[in-house]
C-alpha cells in the first residue's frame, strides 16, 4: 500500500509539472506568432538600421508579424542588409510594400515597420527570398540635428 | 570424512596486498586452504587486515599478486559478469550486519531471493519465513532494521545471508560487541548452519574461546603470512610463542604491546636514532 | 618551493583522478540493459523522495521570489512609467533565469545533500559492500534510480518554480499595486517566447539536473566512510554543485541568449 501512495504522490508531481509547463506555455508565452511555425523569408536593404537588432519585431499596423532573423552588410558598397522571417499566415504582401525602422515610444526599442503596398493586377505577391525595395531608414538623432541647423542657416 | 568431501573450497596462494592508498603492505606472500564443508577461523591480532582478506575472497579488491582460487576460479582474474555469477555462490556477513534500513526484516532477506531468482511471492514467503525460523525472528520479521538490537540485527542479517542457499559463508567479526548470550546464539548458529547446510564457513574473529569451540581449522596470521595453521587441538599444544600469546591472551610477546615507534625514552630525550622499535 | 609545486601537482592529479571516478561511476550506473520491472518501482521510490519532497520548498521559494520580483520591478519601472512592462520582466527573469538556478541551488541543498549522506551512510554501515556481495551491483541498483530521478525531477520543479513565481508577481503587480491586469499578461505575452525563453529555460535545467544530481551521488559514493567524510561529503555535496550550477549558467546564458 505504501508504494502505491508513493506512485500517487510521484503523478500528482508530474501532473502538476505538466500543468506549469502548459500554464507557462500558454498564459505567459506567446502561442501567435512561435518561432517553430512556419515562416517565409523577405530582404530589404537600408542605408542605416539604426538600432535595429537580430530578433527585433516586424509589425503591420502594430501587429507581429515576424522577427528580423538576420543583419549583414551586403554588396560591394556594404550596405546593411535585413533578413526577416515571417509567418505564414501572412504571405499576401504585394511588392509594392513598404518597410521603415521605427522607435516604439521616445526611448522605446526600434522595429520594423511594414506597410502592405496597393494589389492589382499588375504587382506580384512577395515570395521567400525576395526583396522589398521601397526602404525607409531609421532616424538617427544627430542627422536629424545635423538637417535642422542646416534648414535653420538657409533661412 | 571421505577424501572428496576433504577437498578445499578457497585456496590462495602467494598473495600480495597493499591498499592503493598509502605503503602499507597488509599482505606478503600468503598462503592459505579452507577445506570445503567446515568452519575455518581466522584469527590474528585487530588490524592485521582480516576483514581485508575476506573482501579480497569476494572480489571486492584485487591483490597485486598471487591467486585466490574460488572453487577453481581465480577471482581476481574474473571478469565483472563471472564475479557476480561466482558471488552468488557465496555470501558474507558483515560486521555492522549492512541490513538495508530502508527496508523490514522480512524485505531484507527477501531481498536476494527477489533479485537472483523467479520464485512467485509465496515461495519467496516461505522460504524467508523458514530462513527466519533458523536464526529465531520469525516473529520480528515486519520490523525495521533500526528497531532491532544488535544481536537480532546480526541474526537476521545471517538469515539473509544464507538466503540463497550459497556454498560459502563469510563471518567477518561475528561475535565484537555482543553480550554472552546472543554470543552464544550465534556461536551455536553458525555450528547448525554448517552442519545442517552443509556450508563452508568462514569465521574471521579474535574472540579465540569462542570460535574455538566450534572450528574445525584455526588459521593464524600476523605479520602480514600465515604463522600457524591446524586444529584447535593442534594449536592450544603448540609451545610456539606467538600462538600461546595469542590463544592465551597476553598483553605483550611476540606481538608487541606497542604500536611501532621509536622507544619512549628516545623520543622524549630527543634521541636522532629512531630505528629501533618499542617492545 | 619545490613541496608547493609537488602540492599542486598532487591536487590536480586527486581532481582529475576524482573526475574519472565520477565518470566512471556514471557510465557503470547508466550503461547496460534496463530492466523495467525491477528499476520501475525504484525510480518511483527515489522520484518520491527527491521530487515530491521537494516540491513544498519550491512552492514556497517561488511564490516568495515572484512577489519580491514584483515588487521590486514595480517600483523601478513605475519611475519611468513602464509599469507595464512588469509582466514580462518577472516572467523572463524567472523563465530564463531565476526558475533553473534558483531551483538547482534549492534542490542541491534539499535533496543533493540528502542523497550525498544517505548514500555515504549505505557506504559506511556496509550496506554497498554487502549489496556487491549479494551480486547487485550497487551502481546500478542504488545510483542509477536515484540519478533518473533527480533529472526528470528538477526540470518540473523548475517548471512549477516559474509557473508560482509568475503567480507571485500577478498576486503584487496586479492584485495588490493595481497594474493593468490584460496590460500584464499580453505584454509579458507579446515578450515571451515558446523556443527562446521557456525552451531554454527547460535546456537549463536539464543540464542542472544532470550536474548536481552528478555531483551529489559521485560525493556520496566516494566519501570517506565515516561520520566526519560523511559530513565533509554533504557540505562538498551543496558547496561544488551550487558554484557548478552558477558558472554553468553563465556559460549557458551567453551561448543561448548572448
Amino acid at each position: 500500500m505504501e508504494s502505491r501512495n508513493t506512485q500517487l504522490a510521484v503523478g500528482f508531481f508530474v501532473i502538476i509539472g505538466v500543468l506549469a509547463l502548459l500554464f507557462l506555455g500558454l498564459r505567459a508565452a506567446n502561442t501567435n506568432f512561435s518561432s517553430n511555425g512556419e515562416t517565409y523569408k523577405l530582404y530589404a536593404k537600408f542605408d542605416n538600421i539604426g538600432g535595429l537588432k537580430e530578433r527585433s519585431p516586424v509589425k503591420v499596423g502594430g501587429v507581429v508579424v515576424g522577427r528580423v532573423s538576420k543583419i549583414t552588410l551586403d554588396g560591394d558598397y556594404y550596405e546593411p542588409l535585413v533578413e526577416m522571417t515571417i509567418s505564414k499566415d501572412y504571405d499576401e504582401f504585394s511588392d509594392t510594400s513598404s518597410v521603415s525602422i521605427l522607435t516604439s515610444g521616445l526611448l522605446g526599442e526600434q522595429y520594423i515597420g511594414l506597410s502592405p503596398g496597393f494589389i492589382d493586377d499588375t504587382v506580384e505577391m512577395l515570395d521567400d527570398g525576395d526583396y522589398i525595395h521601397d526602404t525607409k531608414s531609421a532616424l538617427v538623432l544627430e542627422d536629424l540635428i545635423g538637417q535642422f541647423l542646416f534648414s535653420q542657416g538657409n533661412d | 570424512m571421505t577424501s572428496a568431501q576433504m577437498d578445499d573450497l578457497i585456496v590462495i596462494e602467494n598473495l600480495d596486498f597493499a591498499h592503493s592508498y598509502g605503503a602499507h603492505q597488509v599482505y606478503k606472500g600468503l598462503s592459505l586452504r579452507i577445506p570445503r564443508g567446515k568452519i575455518t577461523a581466522i584469527m590474528g591480532p585487530s588490524g592485521i587486515g582480516k576483514t581485508t582478506l575476506l573482501r579480497l575472497i569476494g572480489g571486492q579488491l584485487k591483490p597485486q599478486r598471487g591467486t585466490i582460487e574460488f572453487a577453481g576460479y581465480n577471482i581476481p582474474e574474473l571478469s565483472r559478469s563471472h564475479l557476480y555469477e561466482q558471488r552468488k555462490r557465496m555470501s558474507m556477513l558483515f560486521q555492522s550486519g549492512a541490513l538495508f534500513t530502508d527496508m523490514s526484516v522480512y524485505d531484507n532477506i527477501a531481498f536476494p531471493l527477489r533479485e537472483h531468482s523467479k520464485l512467485s511471492e509465496e515461495i519467496i514467503e516461505t522460504i524467508v519465513l523458514m530462513k527466519l525460523e533458523a536464526v529465531g525472528l520469525r516473529g520480528a520479521r515486519h520490523l525495521m532494521p533500526a528497531e532491532l538490537s544488535g544481536g537480532m540485527a546480526r541474526r537476521a542479517a545471517l538469515a539473509r545471508a544464507i538466503a540463497l542457499d550459497p556454498e560459502l559463508i563469510m563471518y567477518d567479526e561475528p561475535f565484537a560487541g555482543q553480550d554472552p548470550i546472543s554470543m552464544g546464539v550465534i556461536v551455536k548458529l553458525i555450528k547448525s548452519l554448517n552442519n545442517s547446510l552443509g556450508l563452508t564457513s568462514v569465521v574471521v574473529t579474535h574472540d579465540v574461546a569462542e570460535v574455538l569451540t566450534i572450528a574445525d581449522k584455526v588459521v593464524i596470521i600476523a605479520d602480514k603470512k600465515v604463522v600457524a595453521e591446524g586444529s584447535p587441538e593442534e594449536l592450544k599444544n603448540s609451545d610456539d610463542p606467538l600462538i600461546h600469546q595469542f590463544l592465551s591472551g597476553e598483553a605483550d610477546g611476540p606481538v608487541p604491546f606497542h604500536y611501532r615507534a621509536p622507544s619512549l625514552a628516545e623520543e622524549i630525550l630527543g634521541a636522532q636514532q629512531g630505528e629501533s622499535h618499542a617492545g | 618551493m619545490l613541496d608547493r609545486i609537488a602540492g599542486l601537482g598532487k591536487a590536480v592529479l586527486d581532481s582529475i583522478a576524482g573526475a574519472g571516478q565520477a565518470m566512471v561511476m556514471l557510465l557503470r550506473a547508466l550503461i547496460g540493459k534496463p530492466q523495467l520491472r525491477k528499476s520501475w518501482p525504484l525510480l518511483m521510490q527515489q522520484m518520491y523522495s527527491v521530487g515530491v519532497l521537494s516540491l513544498i520548498i519550491i512552492v514556497v521559494s517561488g511564490l516568495f521570489i515572484g512577489m519580491v520580483l514584483g515588487l521590486q520591478g514595480y517600483t523601478i519601472l513605475v519611475d519611468f512609467g513602464a509599469e507595464q512592462s512588469l509582466g514580462p520582466m518577472v516572467a523572463l527573469s524567472l523563465l530564463r533565469e531565476l526558475g533553473p538556478v534558483v531551483t538547482a541551488l534549492l534542490f542541491a541543498g534539499r535533496a543533493g545533500s540528502a542523497l550525498t549522506a544517505e548514500i555515504g551512510l549505505m557506504k559506511a554501515t556496509e550496506q554497498l559492500s554487502s549489496l556487491e556481495m549479494m551480486a547487485v551491483d550497487p551502481l546500478r541498483r542504488v545510483i542509477s534510480p536515484r540519478f533518473w530521478a533527480g533529472f526528470y525531477s528538477m526540470p518540473l520543479l523548475a517548471l512549477i518554480f516559474s509557473a508560482v513565481g509568475i503567480y507571485g508577481g500577478y498576486l503584487v503587480g496586479v492584485r495588490w499595486l493595481g497594474v493593468d491586469d490584460g496590460a500584464f499578461w499580453s505584454v509579458m505575452q507579446a515578450n515571451v517566447e515558446w523556443g527562446q525563453d521557456i525552451l531554454n529555460g527547460i535546456i537549463k535545467s536539464l543540464v542542472f539536473a544532470f550536474v548536481v544530481t552528478w555531483i551529489a551521488l559521485h560525493k556520496g559514493y566516494h566519501c570517506v566512510p565515516t561520520s566526519v567524510g560523511i559530513s565533509r561529503a554533504t557540505t562538498s555535496t551543496v558547496v561544488t554543485a551550487s558554484l557548478a550550477v552558477l558558472g554553468l549558467d553563465f556559460v549557458l546564458t551567453a551561448l543561448m541568449f548572448g
